[in-house]
């Protein structure tokens, strides 16, 4: 049936790890507007929730590297970094390999992915589960766009992508919500850490908000770099959304610079005609 | 240069308790199967981050490396910028392609400071190793 949900969100693993150095008003600020988005996502009744990531070497390397892959198991351990480190707690999330295998058959129709029977969330995935559904009990379809390991997929065919998930989504009987979670600029674990391009975001999220096409395959990793820093190849995650809206206008609902956490925060929605 | 095999020993070292184990225990051993060179072996080895970043180590790899060495967040920033100073710009990967312009400049540019402030752990980390004292 027609997606249930779309919207998008950050990661950064200091939104978890490291809660305690930031300011408390920044950080309950982001806090309730997570909250605020699991409230907004159960309220829709999903049957499972579809997680556009964009993991960072845990499960996939530069010696097989695809550039969309797909989860296809009935659970899903996590996280892969130390759990103090990410101030989240060994957890088992659940899968359902049958409606992946579904999914995943709809997405090759037009679009070449690779799918995974193994895949050991990190905090791409983790950081949004620990927020979204802190019991860890919505069924999870991992979906991981490779924004790390240049070549890097171009904007146009990670649309498609966000096509060919949005058309899988209606397809199955299922209540499907679907998000996003990257970028927006951010240099992460580098020397440059904790800088943040505000001016930059917001106008990326001016686009996002508008489901503004041509906009935002208009995005070119040498000028994203300058602008937006290795973590903005990750705004990639956020364009597959846009697609998979076909033409729904969103709104950012939360944006705010929080560099201990390295990363401005951003969490938003679109407006979908069953939403 | 083989960052290649760099990153694929800390991408396997970050999902294998096992190879954590013989790391831990002898790293010299733990890196035998990988091709390296003198400079790639001795700063895995010794778990150097400025080096490891100026080879050109991705950050979202070195940072989990950096954490399994109980190395803390704002010190592990402060090493790799310190590896610039010592070793000159990013060599290979992402950051050295794509031009990589410098801590100052880059901050100078987006109007920023440059960050966190450098901390005593950072300092005697660097003063302590002996690519340091060569220069």
């Amino acid at each position: 049936m027609p997606l249930v949900y779309a919207g998008i969100c950050s990661h950064a693993p200091g939104i978890t790890g490291r809660a305690e150095q930031a300011d408390p008003g920044a950080r309950d600020r982001l806090y309730d507007a997570f909250d605020r988005m699991r409230k907004e996502i159960e309220a829709t009744r999903p049957d499972a929730l579809v997680v556009v990531a964009a993991e960072h070497f845990a499960n996939f390397f530069m010696d097989n590297m695809p550039s969309f892959a797909v989860g296809m198991a009935d659970s899903y351990d996590g996280p892969i970094e130390d759990a103090n480190w990410l101030g989240i707690r060994p957890f088992r999330a659940p899968g359902n390999r049958d409606l992946s295998r579904r999914l995943i058959t709809e997405i090759m129709k037009s679009s070449d992915i690779a799918y995974a029977e193994e895949w050991r969330f990190d905090h791409g995935i983790a950081v949004p589960l620990h927020f979204l559904t802190p019991d860890f009990v919505l069924p999870i379809v991992p979906v991981n766009i490779n924004c790390q390991g240049p070549p890097l997929a171009p904007m146009e065919r990670v649309w498609a992508f966000g096509q060919a998930l949005r058309d899988a989504a209606d397809a199955v009987p299922e209540r499907i919500a679907v998000v996003g979670t990257g970028g927006v600029s951010h240099w992460p674990a580098t020397p440059d850490s904790g800088k943040i391009n505000e001016t930059w975001d917001r106008e990326f999220l001016d686009h996002w908000s508008a489901n503004d096409r041509a906009r935002l395959v208009s995005y070119r990793d040498a000028d994203i770099y300058v602008e937006g820093g290795q973590g903005g190849f990750e705004i990639r995650t956020l364009v597959a959304i846009s697609a998979a809206a076909q033409g729904a206008a969103g709104v950012v609902q939360h944006y705010e610079s929080i560099p201990i956490f390295s990363v401005g925060c951003a969490i938003g929605r679109y407006q979908l005609p069953e939403s | 240069m083989s960052l290649y095999y760099v990153q694929k020993f800390l991408f396997e070292l970050n999902r294998s308790s096992e190879l954590q184990e013989r790391y831990t225990s002898d790293p010299s051993a733990a890196l035998g199967g990988y091709e390296l060179t003198p400079d790639e072996h001795t700063a895995l080895a010794e778990a150097d981050i400025g080096l490891l970043y100026v080879l050109g180590v991705n950050g979202q790899i070195l940072m989990h490396f950096a954490a399994f060495h109980q190395i803390a967040w704002a010190d592990y920033l402060q090493l790799m910028r310190d590896g610039l100073a010592v070793h000159g710009p990013v060599r290979d990967g992402v950051y050295a392609a794509t031009g990589y312009e410098g801590v100052s400049a880059h901050s100078a540019r987006l109007g920023q400071s440059s960050g966190l402030a450098p901390t005593s752990a950072a300092r005697e980390a660097v003063s302590n190793s002996k690519l340091c004292e060569g220069n």
